[in-house]
């Protein structure tokens, strides 16, 4: 799941961008308006932490760009100024969430699995596909009950395909959900992942569809 | 007199009665005038038609004096008999008079108007003799008479004027009330007004009177609402200052925790330690805001040797702060003396140069320098970094306003303190980009403040 992060408080960018890593997600920092909207503009998102205070303008100003462009990537607000007030109007200009700083970084994970999970119309926070259990919160996922050991990289193509059941995924739209900007992309990195998850979950799990990209396939 | 309604009504009452008053005692004078002129002739007349009237043989001089005629008059119930009448021999023996004449002599005078008291009473005769008859006519008009007639005339003017007047006053009280609504409408709109609410109130419909007060009034408004502005946006900035940090400790501080990979571990801890470095400026910062505010009045100055203070700013700041950067301060600020207040100078020429020290390159040089500015002397800050873009520059004042060029300590905080503790110490800000790169940061120290 790859997220941007608009921060302009160095630290704060940094430990968001290391510590959401660390939860399993795929992250991208900018500092500014400006470099937000660009960001945004080239897509590819699943959410957006954003902070309203920038040096070049202010948050709102990108979440109201993005909702005119009719893009409902999930946004989730990071204010210092956290008065009902300034709540609902954050929730009001489009805003999917709020929360006050200082937060803490779990919550803050934890809030983004949940935007993504509605975002995609689903309401529990497991996802299930056949023999498939995967658990969001804790990176983990079983098969019939078994605990799968699965790197970091093959967990974000499985949460990827498990998130949208049917939808065919590109390997573009996969490479750039496991990769942020500075990270270097192997060839073949999609391949090998989707190799490593046949043989550990079963050869039937992912189907090619050829030209295409890959989707869940049926049980077996 | 404190209401303005009282002091109009009394002054448009005063007036108007003292306008009547001239006006009555004009007319009083000009009708005695004509009706004594009038009365005069009529004694003349009737003088000489009772002159006459003896010429006719109608009475006889030569009658003895206890037979004396009467002079026919009308009787007519409302004749109210004004003249009398009185005919003497030239030998001194009356030979008649009028009914309501006295039996003394109306004039002493032989011909001719005259006055003369008789009981009491005075009365204007006018004399005829007639030498041919050897008779004297006196025909005389009680004074008093004549004044009633005088004062009916005048009591007829002021008796409508005496019912008018209660009237008056009653309207000029009205009026004068309707006069001054706009002023109360405005006080009742004023005492309505919530205690936020600090819009301006519309000039347009109101009185040309009333504007300069409103006016002045708005002007008011506007200042407490710019100020209570400035102290939300303060606040808003200060929470955000303050609470962005402290998620950033806490957020390095969990990937810290969280984390196994050392290197990850140990970048995160040096993020924190430099978090707090600089969250411990910025209170610091807030802290020296506050503490000038505060100082509304001018604490007393001492003499303060700029070089010294310089210097020892230089070494108080390049003691901790790990940049090959050199400070250079010219001789000529050790012979500057201004007697001023130390602390603020010195907080503001620590801002200045932690702000140059801040946006130097590694190897830059930063000069203080004495410099003139319009005849003032200014100890100029000079660094050799980027400078303030042009349309930055009328905000690098403002408190928590980081620009383009922001260093990653900054607060914003710098330059605002550094003016506003110049402002309370008398002296000023000036900020320049110079010729060859960099920014020019000038205490301007006015003539007064050189010891």
């Amino acid at each position: 799941m790859r997220v941007l992060i608009v921060e302009d408080d160095d630290i704060l960018r940094d430990g968001l961008k290391v510590g959401l890593a660390l939860a399993g997600f795929t992250t991208d920092a900018v500092a500014t308006r400006e470099s937000a909207d660009a960001a945004l503009a080239a897509g590819s998102f699943d959410a957006v932490v954003l902070d309203l205070m920038l040096p070049d303008g202010s948050g709102t100003d990108v979440l109201k760009k993005l909702r005119d462009a009719r893009d409902d990537t999930p946004v989730l607000l990071l204010t210092a100024r956290d008065t009902v007030a300034d709540r609902v109007s954050g929730l009001d200009m489009g805003a999917d969430d709020y929360l006050g700083k200082p937060f803490d970084l779990d919550e803050v994970a934890a809030r983004l699995r949940a935007l993504a999970r509605r975002s995609v119309g689903r309401s529990t926070a497991l996802i299930e596909w056949a023999s498939i259990r995967l658990d969001p919160a804790r990176q983990s996922v079983e098969k019939s009950g078994t605990p799968v050991r699965l790197s970091r990289r093959e967990y974000a193509v499985l949460q990827a395909l498990m998130s949208q059941p049917g939808a065919i995924f590109s390997k573009t739209t996969l490479e750039d959900k496991l990769y942020g900007w500075q990270e270097e992309v192997e060839s073949n990195a999609v391949e090998v992942h989707i190799h490593h998850l046949r043989n550990k979950l079963g050869p039937g799990l992912i189907e090619t569809v050829r030209g295409i990209g890959y989707r869940l396939g049926g049980d077996n | 007199m404190r209401s303005i309604r009282a002091r109009l009504f009394v002054i448009l009452l005063v007036t108007t009665g003292l306008m009547w008053l001239s006006a009555t005692l004009w007319i009083f004078f000009s009708t005695r005038a004509e009706v004594e002129q009038v009365l005069d002739a009529r004694l003349m007349e009737a003088a000489k038609m009772v002159s006459s009237l003896v010429v006719n043989q109608e009475i006889d001089p030569d009658r003895p004096a206890q037979t004396k005629a009467k002079i026919p008059v009308l009787d007519h119930p409302h004749y109210d008999r004004q003249l009398s009448c009185q005919i003497w021999s030239l030998d001194g023996t009356l030979i008649g008079k009028s009914e309501s004449a006295p039996e003394t002599t109306l004039s002493a005078h032989a011909t001719g108007l005259s006055e003369t008291v008789i009981n009491g009473e005075t009365w204007r005769v006018y004399a005829v003799e007639n030498a041919e008859l050897g008779v004297r006519v006196l025909v005389g008009d009680n004074l008093r008479i004549r004044d009633r007639l005088v004062n009916d005339v005048v009591k007829g003017l002021l008796f409508p004027a005496l019912l008018i007047i209660p009237l008056l006053a009653t309207l000029i009280w009205l009026s004068v009330g309707r006069g001054l609504a706009p002023l109360r409408k405005l006080a009742g709109d004023l005492a309505a007004r919530d205690a936020s609410d600090l819009h301006p109130i519309n000039e347009s419909a109101t009185p040309s009177e009333i504007s300069p007060v409103l006016g002045a009034l708005n002007g008011l408004f506007g200042r407490v609402a710019g100020a209570r502005q400035r102290e939300q946006n303060f606040i808003a900035f200060a929470a955000h200052e303050l609470r962005t940090p402290l998620a950033g400790l806490k957020t390095q501080a969990q990937v810290a925790l969280a984390s196994n990979d050392a290197e990850i571990r140990e970048k995160a801890l040096g993020q924190i330690v430099a978090g707090v470095d600089r969250t411990g400026r910025l209170v610091r910062q807030l802290l020296d805001i506050a503490s000038v505010e505060a100082s509304e009045t001018t604490p007393p100055a001492a003499e303060v040797n700029a070089g010294d203070m310089l210097a020892s700013i230089r070494s108080e700041l390049l003691g901790h702060a790990g940049r090959a950067v050199t400070v250079v301060i010219d001789l000529g600020l050790f012979e500057l003396r201004a007697r001023v207040n130390a602390d603020l100078l010195r907080l503001a020429a620590r801002n200045l140069m932690e702000n140059a020290l801040h946006h130097s390159p590694a190897g830059g040089t930063i000069r203080c320098s004495l410099e003139t500015d319009e005849g003032n002397v200014a100890i100029a800050i000079n660094d050799d970094g980027p400078g303030i873009p042009p349309e930055e520059m009328p905000h690098v004042t403002e408190r928590f306003f980081r620009g383009r060029f922001k260093a990653a300590i900054g607060s914003g905080l710098g330059l605002s303190i550094a003016e506003l503790a110049l402002d309370h110490a008398g002296a000023m800000l000036r900020l320049q980009n110079r010729a060859t790169g960099g920014l020019s940061a000038m205490i301007i120290l006015p003539n007064r403040l050189i010891a």
